[in-house]
């Protein structure tokens, strides 16, 4: 069976939750291998081994970190050219997708971004995305011999499968024309404690409805255990981070519940969110486009309504 | 300083956009418009033309009506324009586009050019690849994603948000750069810049000017194929209840049914 090799997605050797998913998926293409960037693979091989990864390729030298496309383009380049893949899947991120970008270049191989589904198949391998602020699902072959494909996160269920996870070291000198563009300082993000945005199960988003006060937006959050997002009215008026921004030209998610707050729907927006299972509203204008998406909505302010419902779920969990 | 913009005419994203017979994007029955991302790279280039010895020229690959991508950005300010105009490349997918985009500026730029300048992602394919393509190919160091930039002493440097950080990244010219929309606001053409950009040179280009071959290109050539869309089922609109005093309530038992809490 043909490879097909998995980026892993870490940090500092804890694997996350969408590699376990990308390994899930590249057994309905092949044989699952792993490429880890960085050090300490040793602390990611069991989890790698569990979902099935038969080999574990490492790269670890400082001139491929993860951070920057066009080094990491090239170490997946000297993968795939000894693995030989039916497919090389990514974690959509900005960096992922410009290092899928260029290896598709290098390798002269087909790119599919973003997919929420990728299996084999007669011609090559196949994949599903959305297309269009999420109107339409779209599926796709792509006809090289091997197929890159950003998978976007919560695509599958992962399930485990035991494999061997044998370590291969590989080494890579990256080309000073992959080194021409630095890092020359770096700001951690401060965390907030609550889940990743992509990630979580629930998000309550709040926009300019807010009128810049989010904090019963948060508050109803932490009683979900949900991540906050914010609408890009929000955004830009300075009350919340871009990396929380939902949309289209923000973070695209897919949560069994999304709540939106003060928001009114425009169609930039609904391209992050209107893939999410449930989705409820609170909106003082009952014209509010949001209102034709939800499952259910409050007319209402919701500085009155959100914090009556955090009451009153917090007193249904106790 | 010799500044691309490569700019992409793309359908209304307000209107119902869909898909044609041969399953690509339908233009016909949809208004096409500059793609409003890429009006921030425009913006920015015409920002640092304005401020130094710079000339701005656009860049389109596209089919007839793409000329008028190019034509808002001249009305902005731009100074020259270039369509790629080749029956050939209809169904082009993103490395293909990316083939003829990097011909098409070298050409442009008489060589090489000095600064490539893309927007964050077009509004109707969105994949975020362009830039990082045409920097592959035209062996130029990529800076991408930037929130703001600035060029001095040959290097250009800016700074990246992602998940984890806040990156301040450098890198020498000539560069591919690509800018998100929370780097300016873009300017609207003014009277004056409309009535300019009708004496602006536009060049209309085949693949046979940039030494393209047809056969790399077009929808029978593409490394992917379209096999079906479908139309996701428009969502059902659920209850809408007006908050009398336990809107929240309601919405607390609505999650308790739904057995999301
Ligand atoms: C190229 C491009 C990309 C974009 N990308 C994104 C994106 O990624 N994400 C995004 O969100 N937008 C994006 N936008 C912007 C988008 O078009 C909208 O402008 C934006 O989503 C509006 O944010 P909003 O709903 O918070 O504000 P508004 O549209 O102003 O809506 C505020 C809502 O709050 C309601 N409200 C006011 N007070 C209260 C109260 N006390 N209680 C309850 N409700 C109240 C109002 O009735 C109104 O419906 C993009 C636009 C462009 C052109
Ligand atoms: C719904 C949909 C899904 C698609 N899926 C795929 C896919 O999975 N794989 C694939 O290979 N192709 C795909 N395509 C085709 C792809 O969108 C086109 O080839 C396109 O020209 C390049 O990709 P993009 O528009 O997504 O560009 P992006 O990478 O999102 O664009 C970034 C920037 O590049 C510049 N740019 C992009 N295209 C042009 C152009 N023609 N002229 C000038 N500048 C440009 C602009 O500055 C733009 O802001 C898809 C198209 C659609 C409409």
């Amino acid at each position: 069976m043909a490879e097909v090799l998995v980026l892993v997605d870490h940090t500092d050797g804890q694997v996350k939750k969408n590699t376990a998913e990308l390994l899930t998926l590249a057994r309905q293409i092949g044989e699952p291998s792993a490429v880890f960037v960085g050090s300490n693979a040793e602390a990611a091989r069991p989890r790698l081994a569990q979902f099935g990864a038969e080999k574990v390729y490492v790269i670890d030298t400082p001139d491929v970190t993860g951070a920057l496309a066009a080094p990491l383009a090239e170490a997946l380049a000297a993968v795939a050219e000894q693995a030989k893949p039916a497919a090389i899947l990514l974690p959509t991120s900005g960096v992922n997708k410009e290092a899928a970008a260029r290896l598709a270049v290098k390798t002269g191989s087909g790119l599919i971004t973003d997919a929420t589904n990728v299996e084999g198949g007669e011609g090559g391998v196949k994949t599903t995305q959305s297309a269009f602020a999420s109107n339409f699902t779209v599926t796709s072959t792509v006809t090289t011999p091997t197929a890159i494909v950003t998978v976007k996160a919560n695509a599958t269920a992962p399930q485990a499968s035991q494999a061997g996870a044998t370590v291969v070291p590989v080494d890579v000198t990256v080309s000073d024309a992959a080194k021409a563009t630095q890092v020359t300082a770096s700001e951690p993000k401060q965390k907030s404690g609550r889940p990743e945005l992509t990630e979580a199960q629930i998000v309550v988003s709040g926009g300019r409805g807010t009128g810049g006060d989010f904090s019963p937006v948060e508050a109803f959050a932490d009683t979900l255990g949900a991540a906050v997002g914010a609408s890009r009215a929000a955004v830009d008026a300075g009350w919340y981070p871009h990396s929380n921004q939902v949309g289209q030209t923000g973070k695209q998610v897919s949560p069994q519940l999304y709540v939106a707050a003060g928001i009114s729907g425009a169609i930039q927006h609904r391209a992050g969110m209107q893939t999410s299972k449930t989705i409820v509203a609170i909106n003082k204008d009952e014209e509010a486009p949001i209102f034709e998406l939800v499952d259910f909505g409050v007319v209402g302010d919701l500085f009155t309504v959100l914090p009556q419902a955090n009451d009153a779920v917090k007193a249904a969990k106790n | 300083m010799n500044i691309v913009v490569c700019v992409k005419y793309v359908p209304d994203a307000q209107a119902d956009r869909t898909f044609s017979q041969d399953n690509t994007t339908d233009r016909t029955n949809v208004d096409g418009l500059l793609s409003e991302l890429d009006e921030y790279a425009v913006e920015e280039a015409l920002k640092l033309a304005e401020a130094g010895e710079g000339e701005v020229t656009v860049v389109t690959v596209g089919p007839d009506g793409a000329a008028e991508a190019i034509k808002k950005a001249l009305q902005m300010g731009a100074d020259k324009g270039v369509h790629v105009l080749d029956d050939a490349i209809h169904g082009s997918d993103a490395p293909a586009t990316s083939l003829v985009l990097a011909e098409a500026v070298k050409k442009a730029a008489g060589g090489s050019p000095e600064l490539v300048l893309m927007g964050l992602a077009s509004t109707d394919g969105t994949m975020s690849v362009v830039p990082a393509m045409l920097a592959e190919r035209l062996g130029l160091p990529q800076i991408t994603q930037l929130s703001s930039m600035e060029i001095a002493d040959g290097k250009v440097t800016g700074r990246r948000d992602s998940d984890a950080a806040s990156d301040t990244l450098e890198a020498p010219l000539p560069a591919v750069v690509s800018v998100t929309d929370q780097i300016n606001e873009p300017r609207y053409p003014s009277f004056k810049g409309i009535m300019a950009a009708k004496k602006k040179p536009v060049e209309t280009w085949s693949l046979a000017d940039l030494g393209v071959d047809a056969g790399q290109v077009g929808l029978d050539n593409a490394w992917t194929k379209v096999e079906s869309f479908t139309a996701r089922p428009p969502r059902e609109q659920g209850e809408i209840v007006t908050d009398e005093g336990d809107g929240g309530t309601k919405l607390a038992e609505f999650l308790a049914k739904a057995k999301l809490i």
